[in-house]
């Protein structure tokens, strides 16, 4: 063997170690998280969770309030983030392609989708809750719609334009408007696409805290009501882990394991929606 | 730029001298030029396509022969830049003018592309989408032009039982003559072929170049196409194209075996091209 290919043998070998050896860590970590997550969650992981309210520390409560609120909020952002989400994408990849306009929607899309979340709940604070002089459910929705609305014209976008322009042009050549070959043939062929970016979307706003902190603040109390103060779980989460009573704090991790799970579960969702495509 | 004009005037003499026996012009190009933005694409073409005859149109990558093919039904109106001039008569319509719905047009022009394009619903439902576009057809009038369509492509025996299962599963020969099904369903006048074959196995196109020499009974057919045994198989009248004039037109025999011009002679030869 010559010195070069001893040399580049020796240093494929130690790629190989190196990216080996990351991607260990990357999983150990991960598992680690996983493992004490499941380790101190599982003992408060039971029906009681699911079916009582926030409670002061003795009194054997639940998170049944933070549950449903983080739904509603939840719902909310996702009403208000879907419509707005799949049409802005639509216009960027369909109607204006390389117009300035489409241009400034691009970069500042991809700017909210780069915001540090805080920020998005301090833009619905001024809003929302200044305005109104109350924090609420509603808020709380909002600020979710507006972190989940980037991904979704990302996604949507990326989506519509891997369909091939023949089936848009076969489309106009039977006389399709292109009202009808957006709606019957672009979006039915980037369906399964646009669905990941959706679940994707929720995944990611069903986690989120810092949005939540000055719009729907949290609640201790049982309430649906849309115009007051709304439980969340990563608020109850965030409230109960500081929580020198350690009934609460196992409550806290017994929540994170239920939010993690339900996250893995979308991820796994959006996974299968992709995998029947191919 | 001093030989553009000898050349069309030169197509202008081969047009009149060699246009098909007993045919009459189902379309005719009058002047036609068209512009990429800046690009000047086709030069005044004058050019008479016979009514229920096969018109290949031939010539090197970039000749314009596509270009041309997609005037026929406006296809570069989708695309800002894109721009034709003069005139392309059918019925004594003007097809490139604006007052012509694109809609309307599309219904009498219809058009098959290079790659089979079946849209991602069941092979019924692809036929269905064009008709349910331009037609008021009941539930059984419907079926029955399906059905009709799907005969007329010679893909009926293979379809019949799998109607309302996705197009996506056919093979590419399949899903080409559904696209070519799904054209004829709403009965047009012209039918634009670009290149219907070149993604396809010998077989599949095989069975295309038979469909066309059917479909000849009841349309008038444009067919722009790369392989010169395609031309000389399935055409009546030969159009060669070189960067962007018509440089020589004339029955489909005449063509291949004694052109007049000797650029002609030199690309169906296989010397150019």
């Amino acid at each position: 063997m010559s010195a070069s290919t001893t040399r580049r043998k020796t240093i494929n070998r130690i790629v190989g170690l190196l990216s080996g050896l990351s991607a260990a860590i990357a999983l150990f970590l991960l598992a680690s998280i996983l493992y004490t997550l499941i380790a101190r969650g599982l003992p408060a992981f039971n029906l009681d969770m699911i079916t009582k309210s926030m409670a002061p520390t003795g009194e054997n409560g639940g998170l049944a309030n933070a549950i449903v609120g983080s739904l509603i909020q939840v719902a909310i952002g996702m009403a208000i983030a879907i419509p707005i989400g799949i049409l802005a994408g639509t216009y960027l990849a369909e109607y204006a392609r390389d117009s300035k306009l489409a241009e400034a929607t691009r970069f500042v899309s991809d700017v909210l989708l780069a915001a540090p979340s805080i920020l998005v709940g301090l833009f619905v604070y001024t809003l929302l809750v200044a305005t109104t002089k109350t924090y609420s459910g509603f808020a709380g929705g909002v600020a979710l719609a507006v972190i989940a609305i980037p991904i979704i014209i990302r996604t949507t976008e990326d989506m519509l334009q891997l369909v091939p322009t023949p089936m848009r042009e076969a489309s106009a050549a039977l006389g399709a408007p292109m009202y009808k070959t957006v709606t019957r043939i672009t979006w039915r062929a980037a369906l399964p696409g646009i669905m990941t970016g959706m679940l994707l979307a929720l995944a990611r706003i069903a986690g989120e805290t810092a949005p939540l902190l000055f719009t729907s603040l949290g609640n201790l109390n049982w309430s649906t009501s849309l115009g007051k103060p709304m439980a969340s779980l990563p608020i109850a989460i965030y409230q109960y882990a500081a929580s020198p009573y350690e009934d609460l704090v196992q409550i806290a991790w017994a929540g994170a394991l239920l939010i993690t799970l339900g996250v893995l579960l979308i991820n796994i969702v959006a996974q299968l929606v992709v995998g029947r495509k191919k | 730029m001093t030989q553009a004009p000898r050349m069309s005037s030169l197509a202008d003499v081969v047009t009149r001298q060699n246009t098909l026996a007993g045919t009459t012009p189902f379309v005719t190009t009058r002047n036609l030029n068209f512009y990429y933005g800046d690009n000047h694409a086709l030069k005044d073409i004058n050019l008479e396509f016979p009514a229920k005859r096969v018109t290949a149109l031939i010539g090197p990558s970039g000749c314009g022969k596509s270009t041309l093919l997609r005037v026929f039904n406006r296809m570069y109106s989708l695309y800002p830049g894109q721009r034709a001039t003069g005139e392309v008569l059918m019925d004594g319509d003007n097809l490139i003018d604006p007052k012509i719905d694109a809609t309307d047009l599309r219904a009498r022009v219809g058009m098959v592309f290079q790659k089979p394009t079946p849209f991602p619903m069941s092979i019924h439902d692809n036929i269905a989408y064009g008709l349910k576009l331009h037609l008021k057809l009941s539930k059984a009038e419907l079926e029955e032009r399906v059905e009709w369509s799907l005969r007329k492509a010679a893909l009926w025996e293979e379809a019949k039982d799998r109607l309302h299962s996705s197009a996506l599963g056919m093979s590419g020969g399949q899903q080409q003559r559904l696209c070519i099904a799904r054209t004829i369903a709403v009965k047009p006048e012209v039918l634009l072929f670009d290149e219907p074959t070149s993604a396809l196995d010998p077989i599949s196109t095989a069975k295309i170049e038979e469909l066309i020499a059917e479909l000849r009974a009841d349309f008038t057919i444009l067919i722009v196409t790369h392989s010169m045994q395609q031309a000389a198989r399935c055409s009546d009248q030969t159009v060669f194209m070189y960067l962007g004039n018509v440089i020589e037109v004339g029955p489909t025999a005449q063509i291949f075996t004694n052109p007049s011009v000797q650029q002609t002679m030199e690309y169906v030869t296989g010397r150019f091209g």
